[in-house]
Order: structure tokens, then sequence, then C-alpha cells
């Protein structure tokens, strides 16, 4: 079948059909990439917005813009958007669903049809919880604790607890599609160690959402029950054990938080080595501590419980534990710094978000061990520490990469130029907006202002005015990206190929690809990155 | 214009010390590890940044014994913070024998204390300066978790257990209490004080109020107005066990296990009685769960310690002298 | 989707645009459904860690509530169950070899038996039902143990439901593949559907297996 189809030139998978229902019924990985991308962008600014909300609210002590009520639904809103509608999916369903079976060599994912169920599925959830926000919000926490969530809170728990719950099953189709693709649908010559580190980690990942949603799922299955019939599994007065809850929970929602780094990280791998015109140094290293984060991942959860009454010898179990997990990710920032070594190292506006991302990385990674050291963890859970610390993680790390990828894969995705100076320009707003935003946070924690707190004393309030204060410039850093992007679809000059000179299948065929990818199926002969050789690695042609 | 800008807590506990001591290593070494990773990056940034008449890019794969060294050693110093912590929390959750006890009620959304005396506070704890404090905590509906950031200790306060808490006050002052485990709207007005007093302002406060009967006193009033006295009359042939020097024994079961009578125990004997039935006795105590509420948990609870084994349990529990 | 030009051996295989021959297509749905099993295993395994805790917790009333079981249904449906995946099995051999009288046969007897395990499940929700017996409001049960026999039922409700749910997907699956089958659309070279459907098929019941004594047998001993 191949060379068969001739590909017409200057036809490519956007405009080889047109109107809504060539995209709604589409089933074209690189057209449903695009499908998750506008979504979880309307999802990104709409948490973002009730970010916005919270940081308003907190500039001064007192309570005074918006009731308690109000203020606890707005926290759990913007958690539950980011985390379950925006971080999980984000890079996995949009660059990955773009990329997996170009940097494969493949046509499309393994199962075409599942991939397009799994966009519906995730829209559906989303709409069980936007219909949660618009008839009066929800005031659980993203965590949604028992037995507050399971008999006392009076909210919309149940619509927004089933979307969660549907969402779960669209990650679950993605990594299943993702799993199989990478197994069973690499181009010929493409080993595993050939694969792109990008690969690797969301191959990790797929792992860790198949082993860890369907966990979250049933739990969340149970909290409903508990709501409506009061069967008694999550409450106390009824026999129920309400810390239960927090293990299955933590069981799924810890690896989650590896669902949400390891394709940043492997996005930043992709980008250090273009960047760096070089080869990742460690290669095997890099690629094998990402299995290792989702293996070590789910023995970790009790490290969330030190203080939840869990007995002392397990909290030191689930204290070395979490002391192990911090190696690979050690492992993973020292074999990329070492990969800008002697390196050729371009500013393009990916490096930095690159940069930035390593940066910001370290200083979430090394907070990590404060929360892991137990004698600390105990003063310094569920304060501000830990909210600075994971939006280190979260959006120091994992959206720093997932912008750097979409400055990186924009030309490709879409055949369209950014501008570059705006481009470079809004990544400085955004990593000064964001350490000013963060870091005071990492202060008032140890200070002890308690999380989640609608109003606080006095002597919090500088550090509080500071973090607002950075989240407006965070906030205006985030806008600037949305309004180049959609302005470069219209004005943007025409991409190349392969405008940043990689390595990589997938800047191999033209930009945008041709909707199978590519003209003839490439093989490779040589391993990924391969700056250094004088041949640069194209795909041999047969 | 930083001149109110706060950067450290009050260290108020003997825990404080020895926490911020952890805390100050860990800077010390995570800030370390940035600055290395920070200067790399920059000056590796700097160094080999692009120019047009490079060769291409030594083939630099990997260094087997870099990787190895840069393994090991972050391993190492992760291994001295998990002892150290581990050691630190150890300490922190086991209170020495001695400790002054106070019961804990959380509640949506007030501390309540009750202390030994019988004086009962609401969202503010009064205790002296130099004497180790237990406080045994369970809650009335949601999870809480009690919070003193100037003692370095935090404890959720769960329903249906009973969770404890230990902490020394070193300096005398008044300190945030805070809940820390988030417990629905009124979650941010979860809080109050703690008062640490020298002795002598203490002993004033104590006298300043006129006490009224001891917890276990009221404990004992409870026991009888319940009717508990009725079974466990501690008389030979009576249908429940007998109390007196019961508490923090062992007793056997009707499955011939062996259980530990401590809070946890009886709090579920009076709550769920067929759950652990002591051998010798019909299963026959209906359950009290309803009845009582965790308030009255603690006073029955300190009615039975107060005549376990070794106390002088007619005398504690008997009215307060009055104050002088 | 469809076949463009197929490469020798492949005739009569819908081959997806984007596989390179029948064997990987092949694969990939079997591994696949490997993958997808792995998913629902964890996704029991929730429910088995709830079960676990529970009964760890109150082993008596456990026991006592497990007895309120009829452990003669019970027992039908286990063999009912086993049975079905015997004719699951003959199902895919049919398919394997091609024959497709054996296929609509085999597939029609499985989705009968896993009919009758369904209804004589219905029976006994029924009976559960007259007993007051489901958790909530209307849960009657004699004993001071009764809240802990109530997550023992919440449990066996949620259990044996899921289960039950995953029946029924998989009737419709069988439903689908004997229509299908009849039609002629599967042969010796191109049987995955029927496959990967028994692959299913059987994790189901092998979910059951370890139901069945941890639900219904406990409280014969105890």
């Amino acid at each position: 079948m191949n060379g068969e189809r001739v590909p017409t030139p200057g036809r490519h998978y956007i405009n080889i059909a047109y109107g809504v229902k060539s995209w709604l019924l589409t089933t074209d990985h690189k057209r449903i990439a695009l499908l998750y991308l506008a979504t979880v962008t309307l999802f990104f600014f709409l948490g973002g917005a009730f970010a916005v909300l919270i940081r308003l609210e907190l500039i001064t002590p007192p309570g005074d813009m918006v009731q308690s009520e109000t203020y606890n639904k707005f926290f759990t809103m913007h958690g539950v958007i980011m985390v379950f509608f925006f971080l999980i999916p984000s890079i996995p369903a949009v660059l990955g669903n773009f990329l997996v079976p170009m940097m494969v060599g493949a046509r499309d994912l393994a199962f075409p049809r599942l991939n397009l169920l799994s966009w519906y599925v995730f829209v559906i959830g989303g709409a069980f919880t936007l219909t949660a926000v618009v008839s009066g919000g929800v005031d659980t926490g993203w965590t949604f604790y028992t037995p507050y969530s399971s008999t006392y809170s009076n909210t919309h728990v149940i619509a927004t607890a089933l979307g969660v719950f549907i969402t779960g099953f669209s990650s679950i189709l993605t990594g299943l599609n993702f799993i199989v693709t990478i197994h069973k649908m690499r181009a010929p010559g493409l080993t595993w160690f050939r694969l792109p580190l990008f690969i690797w980690s969301l191959y990790a990942t797929s792992l860790i959402i198949i082993l860890g949603t369907p966990v979250v799922a049933i739990t969340i299955l149970l909290v409903g029950a508990e709501r409506l019939f009061h069967i008694g599994i999550f409450d106390p007065r009824l026999g129920g054990d309400p810390l239960l809850f927090q293990h299955l929970f933590w069981f799924y929602s810890h690896p989650a938080v590896y669902i949400m780094i390891l394709p940043g990280m492997g996005v930043v791998s992709e980008l250090i080595s273009c960047f760096s015109r070089k080869r990742v140094f460690g290669y095997r290293f890099v690629a094998f501590s990402s299995v290792a984060i989702a293996a070590l991942g789910f023995l970790v959860w009790g490290h969330h419980m030190f203080v939840s009454g869990q007995s002392v010898y397990a909290g030191m179990i689930f204290s070395l534990l979490s002391f192990l997990v911090a190696i690979p990710s050690a492992i993973k920032v020292f074999n990329w710094t070492a990969t800008l070594y002697r390196g050729s190292i371009h500013y393009d506006t990916p490096m930095l978000y690159a940069f930035g991302f390593i940066g910001l990385f370290t200083i979430g990674g090394l907070t990590g061990l404060f929360l892991a050291t137990l004698a600390v963890d105990v003063h310094v859970h569920d304060t501000y520490f830990i909210v600075a610390h994971f939006h280190y993680i979260m959006v120091g790390g994992m959206v720093m990469a997932y912008m750097g990828g979409l400055h990186f894969w924009w030309p490709k995705m879409t055949g369209c130029t950014y501008p570059e100076g705006w481009a470079k320009l809004s990544a400085l707003i955004i990593f000064v907006g964001f350490n000013l935003t963060f870091f005071p946070q990492f202060i008032l924690g140890y200070l002890g202002m308690p999380r989640r707190y609608h109003a606080y004393p006095e002597e919090f309030q500088v550090l509080n005015v500071m973090s607002s204060a950075g989240a407006s410039i965070l906030g205006v850093g985030y806008l600037i990206p949305m309004v180049y992007f959609l302005w470069s679809l219209k004005y943007g000059k025409a991409a190349a190929a392969n405008p940043w000179g990689a390595t990589g299948l997938e800047w191999q065929t033209p930009s945008p690809p041709p909707q199978e990818n590519f003209e003839e199926t490439p093989v490779v002969v040589s391993e990924a990155y391969n700056y250094s050789s004088p041949a640069l690695s194209g795909p041999a042609r047969t | 214009m930083f001149g109110d800008l706060p950067l450290f807590p009050e260290q108020a506990s003997t825990m404080a010390g020895r926490v911020d001591a952890l805390y100050f290593y860990l800077l010390a070494v995570t800030g370390f590890f940035t600055l290395l990773i920070f200067t790399l990056l920059i000056v590796f940034a700097v160094r080999y940044r692009h120019r047009p008449e490079d060769p291409r890019t030594p083939a630099l794969y990997a260094n087997y014994t870099l990787e190895i060294v840069w393994s090991v050693i972050p391993l190492v110093i992760a291994m001295s913070m998990f002892v150290w912590g581990a050691k630190v929390y150890f300490d922190n959750v086991v209170a020495p024998p001695g400790a002054t006890e106070i019961f804990v009620v959380g509640r949506q959304w007030m501390w309540k204390f009750q202390h030994l005396d019988g004086r009962r506070e609401i969202n503010e704890l009064h205790v002296p300066v130099g004497r180790p404090v237990k406080l045994t905590m369970a809650s009335e509906d949601v999870i809480h978790s009690l919070y003193v950031p100037a003692f370095r200790v935090k404890m959720d306060v769960l329903p249906g257990r009973y969770s404890t808490l230990w902490f020394e006050p070193t300096r005398p002052g008044s300190y945030h209490l805070f809940c820390a485990e988030y417990c629905g709207t009124k979650h941010a007005a979860m809080g109050g004080w703690v008062h640490v007093m020298e002795p002598v302002r203490y002993e004033q406060w104590l006298g300043g109020e006129a006490p009224g009967e001891s917890l276990a006193a009221t404990g004992r009033r409870v026991f009888e107005r319940m009717g508990c006295v009725t079974c466990h009359s501690g008389t030979s042939g009576a249908r429940g066990p007998d109390l007196k020097g019961l508490y923090g024994t062992q007793v056997i079961l009707r499955t011939g296990e062996a259980a530990t009578a401590d809070d946890t125990y009886l709090r579920e004997s009076i709550l769920n009685p067929q759950a652990r039935v002591v051998r010798g006795y019909e299963p026959l105590m209906p359950t009290y769960r309803g009845q009582i509420n965790e308030e009255g948990l603690m006073q029955i609870l300190a009615y039975i310690r107060s005549i376990g084994p070794g106390q002088d349990g007619e005398q504690s529990a008997a009215p307060a002298p009055p104050a002088p | 989707m469809g076949a463009h030009g197929a490469p020798p051996g492949t005739q009569g295989f819908p081959l997806g645009h984007h596989f390179d021959d029948p064997a990987q297509q092949t694969e990939s749905s079997t591994f696949g459904m490997w993958v997808f099993l792995a998913t629902e295993v964890l996704f029991f395994g929730g429910l088995f860690t709830a079960y676990a805790v529970y009964r760890s917790a109150y082993p008596h009333a456990f026991a006592e509530a497990s007895r309120h079981l009829d452990v003669t249904l019970g027992t039908i449906n286990t063999a009912v169950l086993i049975g079905s995946s015997l004719t699951m099995a003959m199902a895919v051999h049919a398919a394997q070899v091609g024959r497709r009288a054996g296929q609509v046969g085999y597939l029609l007897m499985t989705l009968a038996l896993g009919s009758v395990f369904l209804a004589i499940k219905g029976v006994e929700y029924a009976h559960k039902h007259h007993e007051h017996l489901i958790p909530g409001p209307g849960f009657r049960f004699e004993g001071p143990e009764a809240p802990h026999a109530q997550i023992f039922f919440a449990l066996y409700f949620m259990m044996t439901g899921m289960h039950a749910l995953h029946m029924v997907i998989g009737l419709g699956l069988l439903g689908v593949l004997a229509a299908r089958a009849r039609m002629g659309r599967f042969t010796a070279v191109y049987n995955s559907p029927i496959e990967i459907t028994g692959l299913y098929w059987h994790f189901v019941d092998i979910v059951w297996i370890f139901l069945f004594p941890l639900l219904y047998l406990i409280g014969l001993h105890a």
C-alpha cells in the first residue's frame, strides 16, 4: 500500500477537508490534538480566572471581597479544573496526540476511533463539571476529602465528581492508545533506545494512567454512593473509615502528579537537545529514570498523610520511599545540565522555556525534600509551603514545558510562525511573574499560614500582596501568547519543514504534515538526537 | 518598605528549635544544589552559546562514573535527611510521661478544650510554660487539624477515633492556633490562640475563674446518669466488667485475643460494645452511639483513667476544693 | 478504513489505513485488550482493597451478613459463568479455524449463559430488596452489627453491580459479534474481534471467581 498514494503538493491534514463535521468526526490524531488544544486552552483560562479571583481576595487579610462559601468554591474549581481538565490532559492529549505517531513513524495511533472517543468523553466530563460550576459550584477542595465531601458539603459534589470520573476514562483511552502505539507501531529500525525521550516519558505516563486512574474512578464512585445512599463506607458514624478515602485517593493522585510532570520532562529533553545541538547526555539514564519515577511513584502516596493519623512506622516507610523517588528526578536535572556542556546553544523561545523549566523544577523538586522529611512536613503540611511547592512543579515545571513544547511544535502543527520577539518577551514575563507569585508562598508556609484560608492574620499581608502582584504579571504573560498564536494563524509566515534544524522523524515531513504523516514510511538508521554526526539522521528512503 | 516583612516564625516550644535546625540543614543543602544548577546553567549557556563558525558538537553520550556519582551523592544526602527527620518526628509523636492531659474536640467551626480540673475553653487554650502538654483529640464531624505554627506541631483531628499531639512551650506569649485541614465554609475562622503563661500568671489564671468540678468528677456523674454504673458496679456477679484499675491494662476477649484497654478500646466499647467483648461476659451492652457526644465520651474516659491502676481515683474524681 | 491494495495473503482482511500488515493490526488489538484488562484489574482492585480493609475491621459482621446471601444461587451462577467461558473459548476456536456456524452457535450459547447469569443475579437482587438488605435509609438488619453489615452489603452491591455491568457490556459485544459472524465477517485470517472479546469475557469470569468466595462463602465456617 505504500507509495500508492501520491500526495498532492500543498495538501495537508488541515486543508484536506473543511467544515465542522470534518473536525468533529475526524479520526486523524493531528486533528484530535487540535481539538484537545482548543478544549484545554478553554479550561486553562477558566481555571486561571478562578486563580485571579483567589489572589484578589487574598490581597487583604479579612475576607472582604466574597463570602467564605464563595471563596471555597473558587479554590475548589481552580483545583479541579486545572488538575483534571488542564494539567493531566495538556501535554499527553495535545502534544502527545500530535507527536507520538509522528515520532515513532506511524500514520496514526493504534486505535484512531478510540482516540476520538477519548476527546468526546473528555468533553462530556468537562460538561458535567461545568454544569456544577454554573449551577452553584462545589466547595470540597479538589481532593474531595471524606467525610466532608460525602456527608457534610451542601454543594454539587456529585456532578463534579462524575465529571472527574468520566474524564478519567478519557485519559485511560489516551494512555492505552499510546502504549499500544509505542509497542507495536514503531517504524522499521526504530528500536526502544532510538526513541526520542519524549516517547519514553509518555510511555511512563501512560503506564501510570492505566494503573492509577481506575482506582480514583472507583473511589469517586464510592463517594457518590455514600452521598446518595449513606452506605457508610466513608462515614465514621456508620463504621466507615474516612482515611480509606485518603489512601485510595492518593494512590492515584500522587502518581497523577507524575502524569502531570513526566510529559513535561519529555518535552524538555527534546528542547534541550535540539537547542544545544547535542544528544541528551546519559540518554539511557534519562529514559529509565522516567520508568523509575512511574514505578516508585506508586509507592509514596502515604507522604500526603504524615499527620493524618496513619501509623508512625507507615509514615517512616513512606518518607524513605519519597526520598528514593527524588533520585531519578535529580538524575534528569543533572543530565540536562550536562547536555548543555560543550553544546552550541541557541536562545530561541522554546529554549528559554526549557531553561525556565530546569530552574523552577529544581526549586520545586528540592522543596519536595522538605515535605518528604517527616518532622518538617508536620510543620508545613497543609500550609502555603505546599501550595508553593506544587505550583513550582505544576506551573513552573509542567506549564513551562507545555509552553515550550507548544512554541517548539507550533510551526509543525499549524504551518505558521509566531513572532519571536513577542514570544521571548512573554516567556520572560511569565518567568518573573511566576517567581513573584509563588516564591513568597514558601515563606508564608513556613511562617504557618494554612492553605485554603479565606481570611488570614495581618502579619501575612505583605507576602500575600507580593504574591497577588506576581499573579497579575503572570496573567499578562499567559495572555500574550494566546494573542500572538491566534495572530500567527492568519498573519504568521509559512513555516519550513524543519525550522529549528532538529532531528526526529516529525521534522522530516512538511509543516503541516500530510494526512498520513509521511509520504513514505521512514526507516530509522541511527539513534535519537544525532546532532554530532555529519550525516544528520534523515529518514532513509526505502 | 519591608520593615514588617516576616521571614521566620517564632520559636515557642522544645520542638521548634529541633525542627528549625533540620529546616536550616535542608535549606543549606537545597540552597547549595539550586545555586550549583543555576550557576552551571548560566555558565554553560553563556560559554557554549551558538557561534556561526562552530564545529559540530562533540559526541558526549554518557559517562557512567558521572551518572553513579550524581546518583549516589544525592542518595546519601537524602538518607541523612530521612534519618534526621524520622528521629525528630518520632519524638514529636511520642509524648513524654507525666504530660498534662487536655482533651480537645474539634467541630465545625470551633475548638473545645477540657482541662482535667474541669475548666473548659473554646478557641483559646491556656497552658503553663515549661511543662509538657498532651492533647487527646477527636472530631464531632469532619476531619480537622490542630496546628500551632510557633510550636511546629500539627495533627489531624478525626471523627471516630482519637489522635494525640504533644508540645512543651518554652516562651510565654500568645500564639496562633489554626485548623489546617480544610473543613468547610468557615475553615479559615476555625482558629484561636494558645496562651503560654509563666507559672505564677498561670496560677493566677487558674484562680481567676471559679473552677467547677474536675473532668473526672463530671465523667463520674455522666457515668452514673447514663446508668453505666448499673452493670459496671464493680461488685461480684455484675453484668459488666469492673472498670477500677482497668485503664491501660490488657484484657482477654471472648475470641481469645488480647486487647489493651486504652482510649480507643474504651471508646469503641461504649459506641460499638459488641465488637470486642471481654471474656467471661455476655454481649449484652447496648450501643451508646447517638446518646453521647465526643465531649461526654472524653469525660467518661477521664473518669475511667482516674480510677485506673495506681490512681487515687476517688480523690481526683471528687469535686475540686473551692478556689482560694 | 478498508484495505487499499492488499498485500499478498491479506485478502478479506479489513486492514486499517494506518497499519502496515494484518499481523501488526492483530497484535495491536490483542495487546490493547491486555492493557485495558490491566486497567480493569486496578478498577476492581480498589473495591477489593475496600473489602479487605472492612473485612479485617469487622470480620464477624461480614461473616454474619454473608450468611444472608444465597449460596445455592451463587454456586449455580458460578457454574453458569464457567460454562460460558467454555463456550466462549469454543467460539474463539471456531473463529480461528474459520467455521462460521460454530462461531455463531457458540457465541449465542455464551450470550444465553451470560443472560442466565444476569437473570439469576436479578432474582438475588430482588430477594435482597425484599429483605430490606439494600444499603440506604431502607436498610434493616437484626443485631448490633447492622451498620457494619450495611458496609458489607454496600460492597456486595458495588462489586457484583460493577461485575454485572461488565457482563451487560459483554453481552452487547457478543450480540454484535454473533450478527457479524453470521454475515461471515470472521475468517481464519481475520478474527481478532472474537479473540479479544474472549479475553474480556474470561476476565469478567475470573473477577466472579474471586467475588464468589469472598462474598458468599466467608460465613460458612465462621
